[in-house]
């Protein structure tokens, strides 16, 4: 194998999205490798685990894990990538905060089993067989990963050097990513590999936010009749963008949908759903307790829209009596 | 936001006695913490004050931070609906103070453990008895120990390293 710098990229509890967004590299993706050899790509490549663990130690230059951790399998593979890499980055919303998997982290395991397994409508099980992690099979024991009590975020797993935010992140991030990697002038680690200002400061509806919103009533999207010039938020639409980190190119609020949050709070957050609940609460336009209520019984699912990606990073980490 | 361990070597003494943290306005309720100070009103001793400049700068993040760390309760206290040093604070605390609560109980804390009260600078008494109900409703919840639940919940990962490890040394063999 050619002495070109060694990347690799691996995925957990994802949906495919991010190595989705690798591909979305486009042309560009000839550029990329033609600087490294790619040694490790299950959705694209056919290297195997043993490939990995051949490797000496710290081999690879750079590893981009997207997804989150909710198998011992996946917590395995964090484990031996990042033995193997010089460099991990967390790729995507699940790895960098937990991503819409780890809303999982309201239910208990047994309760999350015993839907999937036993009372989902189109679920025919008779005799409640669940997965088994071992197994004997005519005298072969057969082996299933273990299921966790909770998801978690790539670095609450291993060290993490980086992240990429998004869900998935761009393919423009991912490129300047490389190309930063590639130029060895490494920013410091624990850096988010985007901008670190609010998506509102880029939004292209900036203008029309106004000082005060004085939000009278929140309206769900898919029941509105969205102005596509004016601020989100000014039209009672709940958007993520003053608690959500920008970099994403305001794609979704030129789609004419608000922000949902996925790249993850500023620098400045801890807890990106508790910033998000302050700055709506604050613009409610209401004084008296009942009127209070009204308004806020609006906003259906708090915890699922303001933790939409990040309920294994927030501070709570999950539903604390699961 | 290190996970310090104080709080947890407190929550887990023979005799559990509930930590409230205690957010007071420094212009009306810290002022009748010390009102009832001067004038020797007990309340019990398990409130940690901190003084911030208006209730308006409780962020919701600083809530969490203390379950987080261990508290079983956290109180607000600021100034009555209309006495705002800075005019509209305490209204953007009352709403966010309504959000966070539903927040908290689908997070499986329950509402009692959170507590917000206007308390004016003349209050001391208000104080006390605030105090003394909130320690007393807290206390019949039982401990929360977050900070010892994220410790068991990650228990599982330990688990995996060691046998992950003792694999490779079959694996070696």
């Amino acid at each position: 194998m050619s002495d070109k710098p060694k990347i690799a990229f691996y995925w957990c509890a994802s949906c495919g999205g991010c190595e989705e967004s690798i591909v979305d590299l486009a042309e560009d993706i000839l550029e990329v490798a033609q600087a490294v050899d790619i040694v490790f790509w299950p959705v694209a490549m056919d290297f195997k685990r043993k490939d990995v663990e051949a490797m000496p130690d710290g081999a690879i230059l750079a590893t981009l894990v997207n997804g989150s951790i909710r198998t011992s399998e996946q917590e395995e593979m964090a484990h031996l990538l990042r033995r193997k890499s010089q460099i991990l980055i967390a790729y995507g919303s699940c790895a960098h905060t937990g991503g819409v998997p780890s809303l999982a982290n309201q239910f208990t395991r047994e309760e999350i089993l015993r839907y999937v397994y036993e009372e989902a409508p189109s679920v025919v099980n008779e005799n409640r067989v669940r997965p088994q992690p071992r197994h004997g099979h005519n005298g072969t024991a057969v082996t299933l990963p273990e299921f966790r009590g909770l998801v978690r975020s790539l670095d609450q797993v291993v060290e993490v050097d980086y992240y990429l935010p998004g869900c998935p992140p761009t393919p423009k991030l991912l490129k300047q990513a490389v190309l930063t990697l590639l130029s060895g002038n490494l920013p410091p680690k624990g850096t988010v590999l985007a901008p670190d200002t609010a998506q509102c400061d880029q939004c292209p509806r900036k203008e029309t936010k106004p000082v005060d919103l004085k939000i009278t009533e929140f309206k769900r999207p898919h029941w509105t009749q969205i102005d596509p010039e004016k601020c989100f938020l000014a039209q009672g639409i709940i958007c993520m963008g003053p608690a959500t980190r920008s970099g994403c190119e305001a794609q979704c609020i030129r789609g004419n949908m608000p922000c949902t949050g996925c790249f993850g709070p500023t620098t400045r957050v801890r807890d990106q759903g508790a910033k998000i609940l302050s700055a709506l609460a604050s613009s409610v336009n209401a004084r008296e307790p009942e009127d209070i209520e009204k308004i806020m019984d609006g906003i259906v699912d708090p915890v699922g829209t303001f933790y939409r990606y990040s309920l294994a990073k927030s501070l709570l980490r999950a539903k604390v009596t699961r | 936001m290190e996970d310090r361990p104080v709080s947890d070597k407190l929550s887990t003494s023979v005799q559990w006695e509930p930590i409230i943290v205690a957010f007071f306005c420094n212009w009306c309720t810290y002022t009748a913490a010390d009102l009832a100070g001067v004038a020797r009103m007990g309340y019990d001793p398990n409130v940690r004050v901190i003084r911030v400049m208006c209730s308006g700068r409780v962020d919701p993040q600083f809530v969490l931070d203390a379950f987080a760390h261990g508290a079983d309760g956290v109180l607000i206290g600021g100034c009555h609906p209309g006495d705002c040093h800075y005019v509209e604070g305490n209204y953007k605390t009352l709403r966010r103070y309504h959000l966070l609560r539903r927040l908290l109980r689908d997070l499986g804390i329950e509402e009692q453990r959170l507590r917000l009260e206007w308390i004016a600078a003349s209050e001391g008494e208000k104080v006390s008895k605030t105090i003394n109900e909130m320690v007393e409703q807290v206390r019949a919840l039982g401990p929360l120990r977050l900070s010892r639940r994220f410790k068991e919940w990650d228990a599982e990962l330990a688990s995996l390293e060691a046998e992950a490890q003792s694999e490779e040394v079959v694996a070696h063999v």
